[in-house]
């Protein structure tokens, strides 16, 4: 009994769900537009590095290399309490999604250039050898290609990186962690936790679940 | 067939990568509707001179015209131009392999030559239909044989309407009981008077089709003539040690 009135107390459930279920779409915003950011800017950058400009390729490869290797909470604390000093103050939301669709850019990158290098040379042989140019044989043959052998990995790392968001809590963006902790600071109660965890659940369950759709559909043997 | 005109002319062709100089001096000409066989050993810079004509490999020197038209120093930007009129066929036949097979013949029709969709659709079933595999029309390139995937190599380099085409060696990839299917394709587009340049080992198929055959060896064409003649009555020493080498194959 001291379990469930820890964790699932009734009183606590109904007084805090309205705020958890606004926060439930706070985190469902944030995590699509991070997704839609960064993998478009990710295959973007692949694409362009395609291109073999070399000064370019360096750009990115600088990029890729910083934002997998710092941690997203420190990108976070400096530009939420850091750029304010040098005049650019951005809303707590703002940070959050520009700093995971950064992350997720990078990595987004890295797994479709390694998708575009694994494409068979004959493809792009192929591809050049019936007219296309160049430019066409990126988007219509290697890209393709490139996508579908970076779904597996693509999908973990947008799963981990979308998971990120209860970072927000940190600077005080109303997702489900950040309510949820006040909620507990508050009734004194472990419950709005519970009721995160089971947010959360809602939200990735799901994911996870179109993600072993995702990947059926889009596998095909070589 | 010498009344017609010469459809590839190539003219002291040289390749050099780095210091090894692959393709020292070559001359040939294959004109509209010759089969013209090229054989030598491995090394002998075969493919290379396949592959300068459409320029998938930058010749170092020499030139190369298809249809009376040089190809050998325009720009960049008119190279995807020409190789619309130069189909060719890879021994690993690269189809694309999230593509169904009729997409894969539809693609370049639409992007590259810019038919309608309707138009590319159309033609690419025809070409299936030419090269037997109308009902695999919706299959994946990976459910389909080698021979078949071939095959259908072949159909989408052909429904550009090429002038010439060029085959790296199309049969050196498959099991010997699929090689048939795809020479009779060959066969064929002979008979309907494409004009096409062949780098392969089938010497059976060289004697019973080749209008000619070239041999080449260490970056020369030795030797060239037709078919009874090359295999027949062999001059130089060096296609003589070649074909007693192949004579497996060359005897059959």
């Amino acid at each position: 009994m001291r379990f469930l009135e820890t964790f699932f107390n009734p009183a606590v459930i109904g007084q805090y769900l309205p705020d958890i279920i606004a926060a439930m779409w706070v985190t469902i915003y944030l995590a699509v537009a991070t997704v839609l950011t960064g993998v478009l800017l990710g295959a973007g950058l692949a694409c362009i590095r395609a291109a073999n400009l070399k000064s370019v390729n360096f750009c990115i490869i600088v990029f890729a290399d910083v934002m997998r290797a710092l941690p997203p909470l420190v990108l976070i604390l400096i530009l939420y309490f850091g750029m304010p000093s040098v005049g650019l103050s951005l809303s707590a939301e703002v940070v959050i999604w520009l700093v995971l669709s950064s992350v997720l850019t990078a990595f987004a990158e890295e797994i479709f250039w390694g998708g575009l290098t694994a494409v068979p040379a004959g493809q792009w042989e192929a591809g050049r050898a019936t007219g296309h140019s160049k430019f066409q044989t990126l988007i219509y043959i290697a890209l393709p290609q490139a996508v579908r052998m970076g779904i597996p990995p693509l999908v973990n790392r947008i799963l981990a990186t979308t998971k990120l968001t209860a970072l927000g809590s940190v600077i005080g963006v109303k997702e489900i962690l950040s309510v949820a902790s006040s909620a507990q600071s508050f009734s004194g109660s472990a419950t709005p936790l519970t009721m995160a965890a089971i947010a959360y659940m809602i939200i990735f369950i799901p994911a996870v679940i179109a993600s072993h759709w995702v990947e059926r559909r889009f596998s095909y043997k070589m | 067939m010498s009344q017609h005109r010469a459809m590839l002319e190539i003219h002291a062709l040289e390749k050099r990568f780095g210091q090894t100089e692959v393709l020292k001096n070559i001359d040939l000409k294959v004109r509209e509707g010759e089969l013209v066989f090229v054989i030598g050993p491995s090394g002998s810079g075969k493919s290379t001179m396949l592959r300068c004509c459409n320029r998938l490999e930058e010749p170092t020197s020499g030139a190369i015209m298809i249809d009376g038209a040089r190809i050998t120093d325009i720009p960049r930007r008119d190279l995807d131009k020409m190789r619309l009129k130069v189909g060719m066929v890879f021994q690993g036949f690269h189809l694309y392999p999230h593509m169904t097979v009729l997409k894969n013949v539809m693609l370049a029709q639409v992007k590259a030559l810019g038919r309608s969709k309707a138009e590319a659709e159309a033609r690419a079933l025809d070409m299936l239909d030419q090269v037997g595999l109308k009902h695999k029309a919706d299959a994946r390139p990976s459910e389909l044989s080698g021979g078949q995937q071939q095959r259908v190599a072949i159909a989408r380099a052909v429904a550009l309407d090429p002038k010439v085409m060029l085959f790296d060696e199309p049969t050196s990839a498959l099991d010997p009981e699929l090689v048939g299917s795809v020479l009779n394709v060959m066969k064929d587009l002979r008979q309907k008077g494409m004009t096409m340049l062949v780098v392969s080992h089938e010497m059976a198929f060289a004697r019973e089709a080749a209008d000619r055959v070239v041999f080449m060896d260490g970056g020369y064409v030795v030797e060239q003539g037709p078919p009874e003649e090359v295999f027949g009555n062999p001059k130089s020493e060096r296609l003589k040690a070649f074909l007693s080498r192949v004579s497996g194959t060359a005897a059959a």
